[in-house]
């Protein structure tokens, strides 16, 4: 009888399809109840390598294929921008006389503007501009988020109420018509005072540039609210968990417990919403240097070189379309790259 | 519901009070008035024209004055780009320009945007669906002026198919428009995506298809009502969106709307401007994120959102 008949007779029997009983036939061998041997001990033991949560994440995140082109892309962006710069002998803001506005050549590859300046070198500082920006800015999120949360959702009643009534009220402000006030109006008090100030703090800060100094503390003052609102989601679920019950009565203090048993336990969730807040980092970036009041010249961005190139639109349409497709991939793989760790980090969260 | 409505009203105008406030004192911040230009003028010059325009007194002066100016509705005048023109004048001009474009994207975004995720959802895992996920996915990492500025080269410097300035007749909304609803409709297209996912799971889904109703009446009589409304959600920030989109579309496209004026007025330091357009358009967000929550209640009961008021 074949497999297929055997099928349709047991679907035409109509019985339930439940496992078969033993057979009532069966009769153990004598020796079926020797001692097992150490060697077979070792063989029936399926010997699986403990997975940490980071080998599990890693796995998960190469398996995704969209995940893992991105982070491709990200890499030859980051290359592009950290690298590429290293084989020109010129600077940036190198002008060239005679070598104004040429096309597109193999020692220019991207051509030159109207100073005479290298664009794909420009390019390239654009870029880095672009992705310092979305690090920093992110990291600022980071660091309020996490410390503003932890410390309403840890503490909470009355202190949480306070705190969470204060993120609502930022909550609804429209964030960049004031990111747009903030970074045009504290550009110049900054400036001001790196030029009065004779401390290694105004220096460094006066060699990022005022302007982007400005972005971050903009961003850091209102983007950080989602962060602090998962944070706070998390550790008010975790704090109610057995381990910290037990590391309170083993008389952890409240520091410790937060740093040692909670953050480590919302890794995966701060990781991923810093992650998200890179490429909107970058965009909040771009479009303000766009509108001309990002980054100031000579630095360039790949915002400002979409702007410059706007009055030569007729003639030199390239010079808009390269940084503007750069701008985008970046943007594009970082979100990809954020989704792919989303699923990786935070399986339960996968749509 | 009473008690709710009411502290979102509070809450709202304690924001734009707090708007209000931070905009004026960092318009202050600012070192170097509305006159100083190449051309300096005299001391007493400058006296003359700070006492007329009440910026020698004090600062907390200052504030209480122009709030209660603006509660009369008087956020004073231009002092620079259109000189002693009162403000509310001019935004009466712009806004509705800027409405007009604003109106025409929201009403592409979401013509386009739901149905892209809607059809996602319907061949969720097939080939349409990988397609429209890049797109989505594609749309909302491409800024604003990316868009803007291909779209000029292509249809307006290239094809001369559209104007590419202005705004006169049909055709020269196209531009704007799309370049406002780009990123929006992406998102709500993801939005809508994951929503009617989540919906098509449910068990009234599968009761309707135990009746035997066919696969695209349920997405579209049964799913989509419920998918609805987290997209409704999305409207608040969709304003905010299209609000902002504004500065970036007026000035490409050189449309004499609010959002131009705003970055212009930015860009001459002319404070009064700043700070009605800045309160004028946050009011519009705050105002809007309001009636949106409000309406989320009214759609669906089973949403308790006096406790928590997430978003």
């Amino acid at each position: 009888m074949t497999e297929a008949t055997k099928d349709l007779k047991k679907m035409l029997s109509l019985q339930p399809d439940w496992d078969r009983l033993p057979d009532p036939n069966f009769e153990f061998l004598p020796d079926d109840f020797e001692l097992a041997s150490d060697e077979a001990k070792e063989n029936f033991i399926e010997k699986a390598p403990p997975v940490t949560y980071w080998q599990d994440a890693v796995r998960r995140f190469k398996q995704n294929t969209v995940a893992m082109f991105a982070l491709g892309l990200l890499i030859v962006i980051i290359l592009f921008a950290f690298v590429g710069p290293l084989f020109f002998e010129n600077d940036y803001t190198t002008m060239v006389r005679g070598q104004e506005n040429l096309g597109m050549s193999l020692k220019h590859p991207f051509g030159t503007d109207k100073f005479g300046r290298d664009l794909m070198l420009r390019t390239m500082y654009g870029s880095r501009i672009s992705l310092l920006v979305g690090i920093c800015a992110s990291a600022i999120v980071l660091v309020i988020g996490t410390i503003y949360g932890s410390i309403s959702g840890f503490v909470g009643g009355r202190v949480d109420d306070i705190m969470m009534r204060i993120v609502e009220l930022i909550y609804s402000i429209p964030e960049v018509l004031v990111v747009l006030l903030i970074s045009i109006t504290i550009k110049i008090p900054i400036q001001n005072w790196c030029n009065s100030s004779d401390s290694s703090l105004a220096h460094s800060v006066a060699q990022t540039g005022p302007s982007l100094i400005a972005i971050f503390i903009a961003f850091g003052l209102l983007y950080w609210v989602t962060m602090s609102r998962i944070i706070r989601g998390q550790v008010l679920m975790l704090k109610q968990q057995e381990y910290v019950t037990a590391a309170r009565a083993l008389g952890a203090g409240s520091k410790r417990i937060v740093k040692r048993h909670l953050w480590p336990n919302c890794i995966g969730q701060i990781i991923v919403t810093t992650a998200m807040q890179i490429p909107s980092a970058i965009f909040l970036e771009s479009f303000l240097s766009f509108l001309g009041i990002g980054v100031a010249a000579p630095m360039t961005s790949l915002g400002s070189m979409a702007s410059d190139a706007l009055g030569g639109i007729y003639t030199y349409p390239y010079r808009l379309i390269i940084p503007a497709i750069i701008l985008s991939l970046l943007i594009l793989s970082l979100n990809l790259v954020g989704d792919g760790l989303r699923d990786a980090l935070d399986p339960r969260l996968k749509k | 519901m009473a008690k709710y409505i009411c502290k979102r009203i509070i809450m709202a105008i304690v924001v734009l009070l707090l708007i209000a406030s931070l905009t004026f004192l960092l318009m202050n911040l600012v070192p170097g008035g509305p006159f100083l230009s190449e051309k300096a003028p005299s001391q007493a010059v400058l006296d003359a024209l700070n006492a007329k325009y009440g910026l020698d007194q004090p600062l907390h002066i200052q504030l209480k004055n122009y709030m209660v100016n603006a509660l009369h509705g008087d956020f004073g005048v231009s002092l620079k780009m259109q000189k002693n023109r009162p403000v509310t004048d001019i935004i009466i001009e712009m806004f509705p320009v800027s409405l007009r474009v604003g109106i025409v994207a929201v009403i592409v975004a979401v013509i386009c945007g739901v149905p892209m995720g809607c059809i996602a959802a319907y061949y969720r895992g097939g080939k349409m669906d990988s397609f429209l996920r890049v797109v989505m996915t594609l749309g909302i990492s491409i800024p604003g002026f990316v868009v803007a500025t291909l779209l000029l080269i292509f249809f307006g410097v290239k094809l001369h198919w559209l104007p590419t300035m202005g705004l006169n007749g049909w055709t020269s909304y196209i531009m704007p428009a799309f370049t406002l609803a780009f990123y929006p409709m992406c998102y709500l297209g993801r939005l809508s995506r994951s929503s009617m996912l989540d919906a098509i799971n449910q068990d009234y889904i599968r009761t309707a298809r135990a009746k035997g109703v066919k696969g695209k009446a349920i997405i579209f009589k049964h799913a989509l009502r419920n998918a609805l409304i987290p997209v409704v959600t999305y409207l608040g920030p969709l304003t905010a969106g299209i609000v902002t989109g504004g500065f970036v579309a007026e000035t490409v496209f050189c449309i004499p709307g609010l959002g131009r004026y705003f970055v212009q007025s930015v860009l001459n330091r002319d404070y009064p401007i700043i700070m009605a357009t800045t309160i004028f358009l946050a009011a519009l967000v705050i105002l809007m994120n309001l009636v949106v929550d409000i309406l989320y209640k009214v759609i669906d009961p089973r949403i308790d959102i006096t406790k928590g008021g997430e978003h």
